[in-house]
C-alpha cells in the first residue's frame, strides 16, 4: 500500500483511539468537580463517597487519554512533515499554548487532587479539581483551534513556500473552532453522564447502595438532557456552517450528487461498492431545504456540479471525498444524538417526578446505551476528518502533498501494527478495570489500600 | 539578543527541565522492580513519583509543541528523520505511563508482577533513546540541502550514540536511586542508598566515555575549542561531588548535584548544536540553523509574549505541588492509604 493511505490509517487509528478517552475524561472530571463542591458546601459524607467513586474511574480514563496524546503531537512530525513544514508557522502555535496553559495544568494538578486527600484543605482540595476541569476543556479548546485551521484556515499569507500567521486573533477567533468546541465540550458531558446513567442503573436493578446511585443518576440526568440539547443545536449549527463553507462535504454527508433546489433529505442510501454512486435510496422531498433554510426551498449544491466548480478552483483532480464515510459518519452520528436525546428525556421525566429508583421501567436498557456518545464521537470525527479530504488543509494543502519524504511503506506498516497491538492490549487492560471498579461500587474505591490513582 | 536565540534557549530550558525532573522518575521506573521486595515497597516506590510524573512528562510535549511553534522545520526533518527511534520512545512511554496507574487496581501478583516490569523496561527503553537521540543531535546526522534526513535507524545507532544511550540511562538509574533514598525510609531508603553508591561507578565510567568520544565525533574542537569552557567542567565536577556526598550520605546535596550534572551535560550538548539545530553530516551548509529552520518573525514575537506570561506560572504551581509533597514516604500499610 502507499505510505499515504498507511499513514492515514495510522493517524486515523491513533486518533480514534485517543478520542474514545478524551470525551469521557473532559465530561466526568466537570461531575467530579460539582460532587466535590456538594461535599464542601453540605458535609454529607454521601458526595464525598461519590466524589471517590466516579474520580477513581476518571483516573483509569485519564491515564489512558495523556499517553495516547503524546503520539498525536509527534506524528505530525513523523509521518506529515510536508504539513509541518508548510503550516507550522501557523499550527505549532496552538500545539504548544495547549501544552503550555493546559497540558501543565491539568496533569499537574490532577496529581496534587489524587495524593492530597489529606495534605489539603476541604476548600483547596475541591479547588484544585475545578482547576483540572478547567485545564481539560482549555486542552479541547486549543487543539480544536489547530484543527480549525486545518477546515478553515485563517490569519496568514503564503509567503518562503508555505503559510505564515499574519493575525494571531483570526486564528483563536476562527469562528470554526468555537462552533467545534460547543459541540465538542457539550459532548464530553454527554458521554460522561450516560455513562453514569449506565453504570448507575446497573447498581439499581440490583438494589445496590441505591441513595447513592440514585443521586448520581439524577445529577447525570439534568445535566446529560441539557447537554445533549446543545450537541444537537450545535451540530446544527455546523451543518450550516458546512453548507456555506465546505459545501463539498456537506453534500457528502447526504450523497447528493446532482444540485437540488428545494433539496431532499435522505433517510437510506445504499451506495455501490465504490462508494461513489448510489443504488437504492429513499429521499424525503425538501427536508433537506427546510434544514438549511428554515423554508421548504433553498438550493443545496451537489458533489458533481462541486467537482467541477473545485476543479477550477484548485485545478485538476479528484474533490470527492469518500461518500460512504460521510455519509453514513453522519448517519450513525444523528441517530446516537437523538436516541440520547430521548433517553435523556425519559430519565428526567423521573428525576422531576421524583421518582428515581430500581421501579424505573427499562432501566436495564441503560447499561447498554453506555455505547451511544462513542458510536457518536468516532462517526461525528470520522465525517469530519473525512469529509476534508482529499485536502489536509481545506483549499491550501492536499493530503498526499503532506507526506515526510523518505518513509517507506514497510516502515509505517511496522509502526502501525506496533500501535495496533500496544493500543488493543491496553484497551483490553483499561475496559477490564473501568468494568471491574465501576461494578464493585463505592466500597472498594474507599478501602483498597493506596490503589486510589 | 533576537527572538531566535531566545527560543533556541527556551526549548534548552523545556529539555533540561525535562531531563531533570524525568530523570528520576525513569530511574525510580527501571529500580522499581530490584529495589521493590514486596507489594509494599513496591507501592510506597511508586507513590514517590505518583504525584509527579505526569505533570513531569508533560515537559517533553511542550518541548515538541514549542519545536514545532519556533522552528517547524527542525520538528519536521527531526521527527520523520527519527521516526523508528521515536515510534519505539513513544511505546515506551505509553507503556510506562499507564503500568503506573494500572498495576494497584488488581491484587492479582501476577498482574502487579508483569506491570513492575513493564515500568521498569518502558522506563529503561525511553531513557537510553533520548540518550540516543541526543548525541546523534550533537554528532550531526546526513541531511540533504533540502533539509531531508537521509539516513536510516542504522545511522542513528553509530557507537557514539550507543554511548550517549548508555551513559543516559546510568545517570538517570543513579538519581533515581539517590531520589528512592531520600523520599523512602526504612530497609528500602538504605538499599536504595546502596544501589545509589554501586551506580556512581559505572555512571563516571560512561560518562568519561562519552567525554573522549565527543572530542572524537562531534565538531566541539573547531566549534568550541580544546577548553569546552566552563559548563562541561562544571558538569563533570558535579558528578565528582555527587559521590562525595553519596559516600557522605549527604543525599540531599547527593541529589542537587546530580540533577546540576545531568543537566549540564544537556546544556553542553545544546552549546555544541548552537546555532545549528539539527547538524549536517553530509555537508555543513545543509545544516539546519535557528534562522533558517525558524518560524516567522511574527509567530516567534506571538509565542514569546504567551511563553513570558505563562511559563512563571506553570513553574510556580508546579513547585508548589513538590513543596506540598516534600515529607519521606513509609512503607507502613496504613500510611499508603490516600
Amino acid at each position: 500500500m502507499l505510505p499515504v493511505i498507511l499513514s492515514r490509517l495510522q493517524f486515523a487509528l491513533t486518533t480514534v483511539y485517543h478520542f474514545f478517552f478524551v470525551p469521557l475524561t473532559l465530561g466526568l472530571v466537570w461531575f467530579v468537580a460539582i460532587l466535590e463542591t456538594m461535599y464542601v458546601r453540605t458535609g454529607d459524607e454521601t458526595y464525598k463517597r461519590l466524589t471517590k467513586f466516579w474520580g477513581k474511574l476518571l483516573l483509569i480514563n485519564f491515564a489512558m487519554g495523556v499517553v495516547t496524546g503524546i503520539v498525536m503531537e509527534f506524528q505530525f512530525g513523523m509521518n506529515w512533515a510536508g504539513y509541518a513544514n508548510y503550516v507550522g508557522d501557523i499550527f505549532g502555535a496552538p500545539l504548544a499554548i495547549e501544552a503550555l496553559l493546559a497540558f501543565f495544568l491539568e496533569s499537574t494538578f490532577l496529581g496534587l487532587w489524587i495524593f492530597g486527600w489529606d495534605k489539603l484543605s476541604k476548600k483547596l482540595h475541591a479547588a484544585v479539581i475545578w482547576l483540572v476541569a478547567v485545564g481539560s476543556s482549555l486542552s479541547a479548546l486549543w487543539i480544536l483551534i489547530a484543527n480549525a485551521f486545518m477546515q478553515h484556515p485563517v490569519g496568514y499569507v503564503l509567503n518562503n513556500g508555505r503559510a505564515e500567521m499574519v493575525d494571531f486573533g483570526a486564528l483563536v477567533f476562527n469562528p470554526k473552532a468555537w462552533i467545534m468546541f460547543e459541540h465538542t465540550l457539550a459532548s464530553g458531558l454527554t458521554t460522561a453522564a450516560f455513562f453514569i446513567l449506565g453504570v448507575s442503573a446497573y447498581h439499581l436493578v440490583r438494589k445496590q447502595d441505591v441513595e447513592f446511585y440514585k443521586r448520581s443518576f439524577s445529577l447525570a440526568s439534568i445535566v446529560g438532557t441539557i447537554a445533549i440539547v446543545l450537541v444537537i443545536i450545535g451540530g446544527h449549527e455546523q451543518g450550516l456552517w458546512l453548507l456555506k463553507n465546505q459545501p463539498m462535504k456537506a453534500a457528502a454527508t447526504e450523497a447528493l450528487w446532482e444540485t437540488e433546489d428545494p433539496a431532499s433529505f435522505s433517510i437510506l442510501t445504499i451506495g455501490d461498492l465504490s462508494g461513489r454512486r448510489e443504488v437504492w435510496e429513499i429521499r424525503v422531498p425538501r427536508v433537506l431545504s427546510f434544514l438549511y433554510y428554515n423554508q421548504f426551498t433553498g438550493e443545496v449544491p451537489g458533489m458533481d456540479d462541486l467537482q467541477e466548480e473545485y476543479q477550477m478552483k484548485y485545478g485538476p483532480g479528484d474533490y470527492v471525498p469518500l461518500a460512504v464515510f460521510t455519509y453514513w459518519g453522519f448517519r450513525f452520528m444523528v441517530a446516537s444524538g437523538f436516541a440520547m436525546l430521548a433517553l435523556a428525556g425519559y430519565t428526567l421525566y423521573y428525576v422531576m417526578r421524583n421518582k428515581v429508583g430500581p421501579q424505573i421501567r427499562w432501566l436495564g436498557l441503560f447499561v447498554f446505551t453506555i455505547a451511544l456518545p462513542y458510536i457518536a464521537n468516532t462517526s461525528g470525527w470520522v465525517l469530519t476528518e473525512m469529509g476534508r479530504q482529499p485536502f489536509i488543509v481545506y483549499g491550501l494543502l492536499k493530503t498526499e502533498d503532506a507526506m515526510s519524504p523518505g518513509l517507506t511503506s514497510g516502515m509505517i506498516l511496522f509502526s502501525l501494527i506496533g500501535f495496533a497491538l500496544v493500543y488493543a492490549a491496553l484497551m483490553g487492560a483499561d475496559v477490564y478495570l473501568l468494568t471491574k471498579y465501576a461494578k464493585a461500587g463505592p466500597a472498594a474505591a474507599e478501602t483498597e489500600s493506596a490503589a486510589l490513582e | 539578543m533576537d527572538l531566535n536565540i531566545l527560543w533556541f534557549i527556551l526549548i534548552a530550558v523545556l529539555y533540561v527541565g525535562f531531563f531533570f525532573l524525568e530523570g528520576f522518575d525513569f530511574g525510580v521506573g527501571m529500580l522499581l522492580p530490584f529495589l521493590g521486595k514486596n507489594d509494599n515497597e513496591r507501592r510506597a516506590i511508586i507513590n514517590t513519583i505518583g504525584p509527579h510524573w505526569d505533570g513531569n512528562e508533560v515537559w517533553l510535549i511542550t518541548a515538541g509543541g514549542a519545536t514545532f511553534a519556533a522552528f517547524p522545520r527542525w520538528y519536521a526533518t527531526m521527527f520523520s528523520g527519527f521516526y523508528p527511534a521515536l515510534f519505539l520512545l513513544l511505546l515506551a512511554l505509553i507503556i510506562r505511563g499507564v503500568s503506573f496507574e494500572f498495576r494497584s487496581k488488581d491484587t492479582n501478583p501476577n498482574w502487579r508482577s508483569f506491570w513492575d516490569w513493564t515500568a521498569a523496561v518502558g522506563s529503561f527503553l525511553a531513557a537510553f533513546l533520548l540518550g540516543v537521540a541526543f548525541a546523534n543531535l550533537a554528532k550531526g546526522v546526513p541531511i540533504d540541502a533540502k533539509m531531508r534526513f537521509t539516513g536510516t535507524l542504522w545511522t542513528l545507532l553509530n557507537p557514539y550514540a550507543l554511548i550517549g544511550g548508555l551513559s543516559n540511562t546510568a545517570g538517570f538509574l543513579l538519581i533515581g536511586a539517590i531520589f528512592l533514598s531520600l523520599k523512602t525510609s526504612g530497609p528500602l531508603a538504605e538499599r536504595a542508598q546502596s544501589a545509589a553508591r554501586k551506580l556512581w561507578i559505572p555512571a563516571v565510567v560512561l560518562i568519561l566515555a562519552l567525554l573522549v568520544t565527543t572530542y572524537i565525533y562531534t565538531d566541539i574542537l573547531a566549534h568550541l575549542g580544546v577548553d569546552p569552557g566552563v559548563i562541561p567542567i562544571a558538569s563533570f565536577a558535579a558528578l565528582l561531588l555527587t559521590g562525595y556526598f553519596i559516600y557522605r550520605k549527604q543525599n540531599g546535596w547527593a541529589f542537587g548535584m546530580m540533577g546540576a550534572h545531568l543537566a549540564l551535560t544537556l546544556i553542553s550538548c545544546f552549546q555544541i548544536m548552537f546555532p545549528r539545530v539539527m547538524i549536517s553530516s553530509t555537508d555543513p551548509a545543509f545544516s539546519l540553523t535557528i534562522y533558517n529552520a525558524s518560524s516567522s518573525p511574527y509567530t516567534l514575537k506571538v509565542m514569546s509574549i504567551v511563553a513570558l506570561i505563562f511559563v512563571p506560572v506553570v513553574l510556580a504551581y508546579q513547585i508548589w505541588t513538590y513543596w506540598i509533597f516534600r515529607k519521606r514516604i513509609s512503607t507502613k500499610p496504613k500510611d499508603l492509604t490516600y
